[in-house]
């Protein structure tokens, strides 16, 4: 029988390689920014597998704002990619320092 | 017994895809990859009976968000073969901070089946309506204890999708727009600045 800790456990491995992926693909932002919706999405199992065996629905509202808040910052992220790529025609982000951040 | 291999056939998806994301040379296929993900792990969501998640995972994930990274990959003209210069040099550190992250929530996992943790239980407010879909027991929930938030959710789009649209908008160039008709300008114009009357010599010709 399938319980819960059988989808925490996918929800923790797709947390990691999601981690991971930030790591391995440090100079492909677009990569990067893929990583951070597949953490997002191991969040999101998490959330409506307790919420699914706890019985309690909050946890379903809260994916959904998750969710919401996921495509807002795939937008903005993609945009400031495109005007980035426009002014200086790369994506490296290695060496983005027009902040002197 | 079905669920069982149902949901073992997702998860073993989800994970696989979610390797090929950040292993894949080309991101158009790290793209296809994520999409793969998504629509996997919405079997999962609906396989615990959270179809209207599952939905939404399908719409707003594979329909809008995958979609708008296909779009700006192909759009932007990018070597990505120099883009994977540090992957071998950074793949130890990121193993080995992934394996210290795993192996935390494998404890977290351990602690929490040795019953060294009590959850909270739920107090049944916002459990799911009997005999109601999954779908018309989270709309009771969301359009009366949580309408305040479902609202700040709507904000939080539109600020988005405002921001997008400013930073990419951008003016078209001046060369451009000249050959663009100008109504205020047509109408300004009079006869006296447009035309001369010249009586040039006999032989001499005009100069215009």
């Amino acid at each position: 029988m399938i319980g819960i800790e059988h989808f925490i456990v996918v929800g923790a491995i797709l947390f990691v390689l999601g981690v991971l992926g930030i790591f391995l693909n440090r100079k492909n932002i677009i990569v990067i920014l893929m990583s951070i919706e597949l953490i997002l999405l191991a969040v999101n199992i998490n959330l409506v597998a307790f919420s699914a065996f706890l019985g309690d629905l909050t946890g379903q509202i809260f994916a959904m704002f998750v969710l919401t808040v996921a495509a807002g910052e795939a937008a903005i992220g993609l945009a400031i990619l495109v005007i980035y790529f426009r002014s200086r025609g790369t994506i490296a982000v290695q060496d983005a320092n027009q902040m002197k951040g | 017994m079905l669920l069982t291999i149902a949901f073992y056939l997702f998860a073993t998806v989800v994970i696989a895809s979610a390797v090929m994301v950040i292993m894949s040379r080309n991101p158009v296929h790290s793209v296809l990859w994520l999409i793969l993900s998504f629509f996997n792990a919405a079997g999962l969501m609906v396989l615990v009976g959270a179809e209207f998640i599952a939905m939404l995972l399908v719409i707003v994930y594979v329909g809008a968000v995958a979609v708008l990274f296909l779009f700006v990959v192909m759009m932007l003209d990018i070597d990505f073969a120099s883009m994977r210069a540090g992957f071998v040099r950074n793949a130890p550190l990121g193993i080995i901070i992934a394996l210290i992250l795993l192996a935390e929530l494998v404890l977290g996992i351990g602690a929490y089946r040795a019953g060294a943790l009590v959850l909270g239980t739920p107090d049944g407010t916002a459990a799911p309506l009997m005999f109601e879909s999954n779908i018309e027991s989270i709309g009771a929930l969301l359009y009366s204890r949580y309408l305040f938030l479902f609202e700040s959710a709507g904000i939080i789009l539109l600020v988005a999708m405002i921001g997008a649209i400013v930073l990419t908008h951008r003016e078209r160039p001046a060369a451009h727009r000249r050959a663009h008709q100008d109504i205020g300008k047509q109408v300004r114009r009079k006869p006296e600045d447009a035309t001369v009357n010249a009586s040039p010599a006999i032989g001499k010709g005009i100069d215009l």
